[in-house]
């Protein structure tokens, strides 16, 4: 008579399931690593970048904010017309003359592509107006402006740094009010139009030299 | 039925073992002390509150961990400034007085690689010192030490907050040294190309709220032939 044994196959059922067990473990690991290492953790939302050739050389692109819509912050020491209703803009004398916006930015399509922070300030020393502009998928350009405007309502500044994509670059930004004559409803009261002419850093001549 | 059982069981025990592995990466270990903190040179250090209620405003996409402050600020709403933060500061020289103001841009970035432990955020600060002019810094920051030492305790704490010390860097480049790239842009420090660092010391985090109590610190190292600047 044939007396199957049973110890033997639940021994040998626990050892397969045991392996299964250790094989989905091993998989696991495998799966969250790759998983990691395949799916990008940050992708940012890119909107085409709309730049043109310069006429004298060069890159030129164009951005613009519409007022008040785009305007996130503003503080001065005045706490008039600060934004938004509720900022406490700090009462410290040393800062009695600054005055800084944040903004959004956009593009020439009018979409929203980056933010930006302009500084005006008066001092004893010299008189400031900066912008930075923050565009996440590229980079950041730091531009110092002359407080003199020019003829037509223009500002001109240099640019001073840049990160990431536009480290590399050095060049001009124009800043421009342009109030809307329109008279829809609803309609921003104007527009600030920066304008980027973007040219690659010159190596200097001594450095050239040496480089042959 | 029972051995999909203990597949799918080892499975999930896997993605644990995963996650912790990389939680507790001795390989992954923190740079240790900063540069700047055994230069030589002199150096303008900068204070700042780093909770965004303590600050002058703040704002992000309004779903995140931390809420935008003042509550009326327009938010970040759309699709390229969604990872976007910005924040606006008093920033404070070492004796506390205040120095100026500070804003703040950091977005998530793409050259996030948290199998090799960076959480990497591409941030850059405008600050304007009226005694001494305007800088940029340009930097890449890396969260991974903060989350492993202090957001992910919060999270697995039961009462959902941490509490306790934490000092840490988060500037992690460009500069071969783990440096922030530092620009004078006006003033005294107009066109000096600098280095500076970003850390932080946090006592309080809650993982409902975000920052509980956290203070900033900015150090830009000043070169040699800049003299007369005091902190």
């Amino acid at each position: 008579m044939h007396v199957p044994d049973l110890a033997g196959e639940l021994i040998r059922g626990e050892t397969v399931l045991l392996k299964t067990f250790f094989l989905g473990i091993v998989l696991g690991l495998a799966a969250a690593a790759g998983a990691l290492y395949a799916i990008p953790a940050v992708d940012q939302v890119r909107e085409a970048s709309i730049v043109k050739v310069a006429p004298n050389g060069g890159n030129s692109e164009t951005f613009h904010i519409n007022i008040p819509i785009d305007r996130i912050m503003l503080g001065d020491a005045g706490q008039a017309g600060v934004v938004p209703p509720g900022l406490k803009w700090p009462a410290d004398e040393v800062l009695a003359d600054v005055r800084a916006e944040l903004f959004k930015i956009r593009n020439a399509r009018d979409a929203v592509v980056g933010v930006a922070v302009r500084t005006a300030a008066t001092s004893q020393e010299s008189n400031v107006i900066d912008w930075v502009l923050h565009l996440p998928a590229r980079g950041s350009l730091f531009a110092n402006m002359d407080v003199a405007p020019l003829q037509g309502g223009f500002r001109i500044g240099e640019i001073a740094s840049g990160s990431r994509e536009f480290r590399a670059l050095s060049g001009f930004m124009t800043e421009r009010w342009i109030s809307n004559d329109s008279s829809e409803e609803g309609a921003p009261a104007g527009r600030i139009e920066l304008s980027a002419t973007y040219v690659g850093q010159l190596d200097s001549l001594a450095t050239a030299e040496t480089v042959e | 039925m029972k051995y999909a059982v203990s597949f799918l069981l080892g499975l999930t025990v896997g993605g644990i073992l995963f996650v912790a592995g990389l939680l507790y990466n001795p390989f992954i270990a923190d740079r240790g002390l900063s540069p700047l903190s055994v230069s030589n040179a002199e150096v303008i250090t900068l204070r700042f509150a780093n909770v965004p209620a303590e600050s002058i405003a703040y704002t992000n996409d309004g779903e995140s961990l931390h809420d935008p402050y003042p509550e009326k600020i327009l938010q970040l709403w759309e699709p390229p400034i969604r990872s976007t933060t910005a924040m606006a500061t008093v920033m404070r020289d070492a004796r506390n007085r205040v120095a100026g103001i500070g804003v703040k841009f950091a977005s998530d970035s793409e050259s996030t690689r948290l199998l090799t432990g960076r959480a990497i955020v591409d941030s850059v600060w405008y600050i304007y010192l009226p005694k001494h002019g305007s800088l940029f810094i340009e930097q890449t920051e890396n969260y991974f030490p903060f989350v492993r030492e202090v957001a992910f305790p919060a999270w697995r704490s039961s009462a959902n907050s941490w509490r306790g010390s934490w000092l840490g860097d988060l500037t992690a480049g460009p500069g071969a040294l783990g440096t922030a790239a530092v620009t004078g842009g006006s003033g005294r420090v107009k066109g000096l190309r600098m280095e500076g660092i970003e850390s932080i010391s946090v006592r309080a985090f809650s993982a409902d709220t975000g920052l509980v109590s956290s203070e900033g610190r900015i150090l830009v190292e000043l070169p040699e032939t800049l003299d007369g600047i005091e902190d």
